[in-house]
């Protein structure tokens, strides 16, 4: 079962930009899912479309079988969205804003405080209840959305930037969430710029880049094309002049530091065998730049 | 699927928000209109005598209380889907699965229930200054249902179509009450120049403001029925073009 299908999607705005330019996109059921791209690449205009927030000037959306157009409210059901900006009612209280948003999805008033209570402590908000949301800081405010987003345990929970502006700590809890989240069956559709929370969630992935999918492929295959990996590796010693390693470029970067650009054929095992045998001692390594960070760009650029 | 749920939300959050502020939404007609009385139907009244053999202070409370039904009505609707609106928190109801029949009846509902509770209010506070039987309680309170419902859809049309909050205030300020003061509130249209009889007959709310006075006090300038007609007429038109414009997305929707 498809989670989210789009067909041939374009928007062109009343001011005659054209956001998206024909898009297609399919998320299975289950997925964990990256919509990745450059800022103004058509991703929020994508999610509005597909949660009814945008109206699109042509082409098709499904959800879960739905036709958004004429299965509307069905479809609707299936969607927790998590928008960009905050949109909630700056004069409520945090609890107030997830229980209206339970009702509005047609849930009981007992279930939708069981769920409300449920999903607050999810999110760490439980204590915050009673407290008016404009007195929330930025990241209490992302979670509250989260929360709201999640009363109905929606089979589709779609996130335009979840982590944009959370502290680290959060961060990581959110990030533990969503799997959580996910493992339990719900299919997420997560929009990031940080790339490597996409790359050590996400199982396949969509970039979009001036209103056009420029790569759709799952995330394992995606980086497996990367052939060279390059590395940063702290020494023990310091160096006067720069170790040659056949197929490696080697750069010093200060006495003490390294960039290595390896080919995938070498493997890290030859490389450290020849650094040991040049009496070279390293003592920590790490990627140079995220990797999907760099097919990204390449991608990004290649236009 | 059974909207009852999404239906009571609503009305619920309408009703919380304008009780929530009542100092700028109860309070305001309950002064203003305690000096209407005391100014026009007191101080003034006393020296005018009858109009249709009815004093003047009796005359002037039911026009008074349907006024501020009118003005409450509309003001609801239009200040809180307007500021729905505008702190982008209509996006809550976009997304769920709420048809837009079910978001415009539950906007006119808070805004028919807030005019109606005004409309007591005044009328309460009229208790100390008038003495009537009431002719026909039937007539006034359908008018007033009809009449809150008619400007509580006006007032949505306007907050979709306002794109700052100046256009929100334009429509109370250069419409309705020109209007409201014109129809016949305060005097008989008997008593103006024929030219202006005949003028105010476009008015609308003269029609109203008759028809309540009829169903309190027994004295009416217009044909009761004819009113009735015009108010469905009008509230039929309005829920349509607001139904068009929310299926057009007009106003929330890029
Ligand atoms: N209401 C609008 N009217 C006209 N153009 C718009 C409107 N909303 C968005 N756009 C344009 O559409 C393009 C895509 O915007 P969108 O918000 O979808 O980008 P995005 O991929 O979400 O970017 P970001 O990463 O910055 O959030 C941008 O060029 C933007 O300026
Ligand atoms: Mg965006």
């Amino acid at each position: 079962m498809k989670a989210l299908s789009l067909g041939n999607l374009r928007k062109t705005y009343s001011n005659g930009f054209e956001a998206l330019k024909g898009i297609n996109l399919q998320v299975e059921e289950g997925d964990f899912f990256a919509l990745l791209g450059p800022n103004g690449a058509g991703k929020s205009t994508a999610i509005g479309i597909i949660s009814s927030l945008v109206t699109a000037s042509s082409g098709s959306v499904s959800i879960f079988g739905h036709d958004l157009k004429t299965d509307r409210e069905r479809a609707k059901s299936c969607i927790g969205l998590v928008p960009q900006e905050v949109n909630f009612n700056q004069f409520d209280t945090v609890k107030g804003i997830v229980l209206n948003q339970a009702g509005y999805y047609g849930m009981p008033r007992k279930l939708a405080l069981q769920r409300t209570e449920h999903c607050l402590k999810q999110m760490d908000l439980w204590d915050r209840r009673d407290t008016v949301s404009r007195r929330l800081s930025g990241g209490m405010k992302r979670r509250v959305m989260i929360a709201r987003a999640m009363v109905h345990a929606p089979k589709l929970l779609i996130l335009d930037e979840p982590t944009a502006g959370v502290d680290i700590e959060i961060r990581r809890s959110m990030w533990l969430m969503m799997q959580e989240v996910n493992q339990q069956g719900t299919t997420i559709i997560l929009t990031t710029h940080y790339l490597e929370e996409a790359e050590s969630l996400c199982r396949n992935i969509a970039i979009i880049d001036e209103g056009r999918i420029v790569e759709n492929s799952d995330m394992a295959s995606l980086l497996s094309r990367l052939h060279i990996d390059h590395f940063i590796l702290d020494l023990a010693e310091p160096l006067k002049t720069t170790p040659i390693i056949d197929g490696c470029q080697i750069e010093l970067i200060s006495d003490k530091v390294l960039a290595i650009a390896i080919p995938k054929e070498i493997g890290l095992n030859q490389l450290f065998s020849q650094l040991t045998a040049q009496n070279i001692q390293v003592m920590s390594l790490k990627n140079k730049t995220n990797r999907l960070e760099q097919l990204f760009m390449d991608l990004v650029a290649s236009k | 699927m059974n909207y009852s749920i999404a239906f009571k939300t609503i009305v619920f959050k309408e009703i919380y928000r304008f009780l929530r502020i009542w100092p700028q939404t109860l309070l305001p007609p309950a002064i203003t209109t305690t000096l209407y009385f005391l100014i026009f139907g007191k101080l003034i009244g006393d020296r005018i005598g009858t109009i249709s053999g009815a004093s003047y202070m009796d005359y002037i409370v039911p026009g008074i209380i349907i006024m501020s039904v009118i003005s409450h009505s509309y003001a609801n609707v239009v200040s809180s889907f307007y500021s729905t609106k505008f702190q982008r928190n209509i996006e809550e109801l976009l997304v769920a699965p709420v048809p837009n029949w079910i978001i415009l009846s539950g906007y006119i509902s808070g805004g028919i229930i807030r005019g109606l509770l005004v409309g007591i209010v005044v009328a309460l506070i009229s208790l100390l200054f008038a003495d009537f039987a009431v002719h026909n309680i039937a007539i006034a309170l359908s008018t007033a249902l009809l009449t809150a419902t008619l400007f509580s859809l006006a007032g949505f049309i306007n907050a979709l179509l306002a794109e700052s909050f100046d256009d929100i205030s334009i429509i109370p300020n250069f419409v309705l009450t020109p209007l409201s003061y014109l129809g016949g509130v305060f005097y008989s249209v008997a008593m103006l120049p024929t030219v202006w009889q005949t003028i105010s007959m476009g008015n609308p709310i003269l029609y109203m403001v008759n028809a309540f006075r009829y169903g309190l006090i027994g004295v009416s300038d217009i044909d009761i029925q004819l009113t009735f007609i015009m108010m469905s007429g009008f509230i039929v038109t309005l829920t349509l073009f607001s139904l068009y414009l929310l299926y057009k997305g007009i106003g929330i929707k890029n």
